[in-house]
């Protein structure tokens, strides 16, 4: 069937991305292997044996569960929100014509865009202003604003896609729009919201400098502040440990992207990106 | 909100729904960028003050005379360069272009990796390639068993180390918007090239990518943003240092306002931050309008 010179160019590709996958494995290669070493150091080797002493060490309340709850607790209650009031927020985008659309969804397009990075130092200023600092609250509203501009505009391009003509049905029968919405619009639109909702849970999973800024009590610090303690104060760093941690933290996300890859494809979040 | 002349038309109640998402955006988001634009016009500090005072454009002019400034300026364009528009740029189109042809098992496995890398915690991807990149680290190790020079990495060149680093961690995202844009390439238009003879490169250069052109001026856009923005792959690596020689301008605002308490300096450093974004950010937006 194929001809000699496809097969040539199949091979030369099929190295050509062998070498790239190999250079891209031997970081994740170092933390699987080193989590399952009792003398782990920073190079990719093979144990000498295998142990899940690591994962022993680490699973108790202060390295792994505490932190983790933390994560849950912030991501969690930061989806909630962004998910909710992007659904809420996306409804009249959608549904009605108003002179103000175009330059709402224009604003929400450049706020996406916008390096959060950026306004951390004026936010942190602004939270002890207002008392916000240091609480989970204040760290879930900003967490969910940062969010909501990608979320409404994912949101927004999903629910174009929902046929309003069903809608009228039901207002005939005398149903308001909120009520369309949460009965008709939203169930309609499932594959939608669960692509909104995990790509916002495992961004703010990932995120890093937000809560390091915006929260300072150990107590309350997620898992990707508290990952660094590994470092600073306890001295010499285990890294079989260091490792072990850094797996248990990051399967939520890897199984949550897998999960919603399966069903949509790959790069499902970028639907919306890069197609206006 | 209002809505405006049609407003007896179009009851208010229709544009209540917005309201969550407005009070959110604005109370957290639009409150802290316009805070931000006045702040970096006072001489605010962390603490021992009771009141800061408006001192116009002096942070700006002392940022254009401070030789650590323009450090972070050179790096953070070092380092957006050689890992964004270079790096994941590049590679995730080569790698993209190779997956058309590769058998799907390569393909399969390969895309595994990359995008395994893209959706690690960030905190998390720091600590692979802090391991990665160290003395006693996996990439010495490998140079050493090939009889190749070793060097600490993070301590002669650490801006290159942070920059393979973002490449590692970032390459998924152009991997995944050029394999979708070449996948839209009708499978005709590269037939008839090569029946007219045009080899792989001339392909490449002459029909492919100025058929992605959109595609491709999206994503330098969005990279270029994701990049100015990274913090803590930087900071897990190398807290900017040694000295401040990986120090780009995130890590450079946070020192100012955190470590050298002066919140009022390192706002106007973060401001220059986020008008360089907006500007990306509009670009972006123009390529977006051109598209639809």
């Amino acid at each position: 069937m194929s001809s000699p010179r496809t097969v040539r160019h199949r091979l030369a590709a099929d190295a050509g991305l062998l070498i790239v996958a190999a250079a891209f494995v031997l970081p994740l290669a170092w933390v699987v292997l080193s989590a399952l070493d009792a003398h782990a150091n920073l190079q990719v080797k093979i144990p000498d044996g295998v142990t899940l002493d690591n994962f022993d060490a680490v699973l108790t309340p202060d390295i792994t569960f505490t932190p983790l709850l933390n994560s849950l607790l912030l991501c969690g209650g930061a989806t909630l929100l962004t998910v909710a009031s992007a659904a809420l927020a996306a409804y009249p985008l959608s549904r009605y014509r108003s002179r103000f659309n175009n330059p709402f969804l224009a604003t929400v397009l450049f706020a996406t865009c916008l390096p959060i990075t950026a306004i951390m130092v004026p936010v942190y200023a602004l939270f002890v202003q207002v008392d916000l600092i240091d609480t989970m609250q204040g760290t879930i509203f900003f967490f969910a604003a940062s969010q909501l501009p990608f979320a409404i505009w994912l949101m927004k391009n999903f629910m174009d896609g929902v046929p309003k003509e069903l809608e009228e049905a039901a207002w005939t029968d005398g149903a308001s729009s909120f009520q369309s919405l949460i009965r008709i619009v939203l169930p309609l639109m499932g594959p939608g919201i669960s692509v909104v909702t995990v790509f916002s849970f495992v961004m703010m999973w990932g995120n890093f400098f937000v809560p390091f800024m915006l929260l300072l009590t150990p107590e309350q610090m997620p898992a990707s502040v508290s990952i660094n303690d590994f470092f600073g104060n306890r001295g010499t760093v285990v890294y079989g440990q260091l490792a072990a941690f850094s797996i248990i933290y990051s399967t939520p996300v890897i199984l949550l992207y897998v999960l919603v890859a399966r069903r949509f494809g790959g790069g499902f979040a970028l639907g919306g990106a890069v197609k206006g | 909100m209002k809505v405006g002349r049609g407003g007896a038309r179009r009851p208010l109640t229709r544009a209540l729904p917005l309201a969550p998402s407005l009070v959110l955006l604005l109370l957290f988001l639009a409150g802290p960028i316009a805070y931000c634009a006045y702040i970096a016009f006072t001489d605010l500090q962390l603490t021992g003050q009771a009141h800061s005072s408006f001192v116009g454009f002096d942070n700006f002019t002392a940022a254009f005379k401070d030789d650590a400034f323009l450090n972070a300026v050179w790096l953070t364009l070092v380092f957006t360069v050689l890992s964004s528009l270079i790096g994941q740029n590049t590679l995730g189109l080569a790698l993209a272009a190779l997956m058309q042809r590769a058998s799907k098992t390569v393909r399969t496995v390969t895309g595994a990796v990359v995008i395994c890398a893209w959706v690690l915690p960030e905190v998390v991807a720091g600590f692979l390639l802090y391991a990665f990149f160290r003395r006693e680290g996996t990439l010495n190790a490998i140079l050493d068993w090939l009889h190749l020079p070793t060097q600490n990495w993070l301590f002669t060149l650490p801006i290159l180390a942070v920059s393979f680093a973002n490449v590692w961690r970032g390459t998924a995202f152009s991997m995944l918007v050029y394999s979708a844009a070449l996948g839209e390439i009708p499978k005709e238009i590269t037939e008839a090239a090569e029946m007219d003879g045009a080899g792989g490169w001339r392909r490449m250069w002459h029909i492919t990518l100025p058929m992605i052109r959109r595609s491709i001026g999206t994503n330098l856009m969005l990279n270029t943003l994701q990049t100015l923005s990274v913090f803590g792959l930087i900071w897990v690596m190398t807290r900017g240092g040694p000295g401040n020689r990986s120090q780009t301008l995130p890590l450079f605002m946070y020192e100012q306002a955190f470590q050298k308490s002066m919140i009022g300096y390192g706002t106007a450093v973060a401001l220059l931050l986020l008008v360089v974004g907006s500007l990306f950010s509009l670009v972006y937006m123009r390529l977006l309008r051109s598209e639809a």
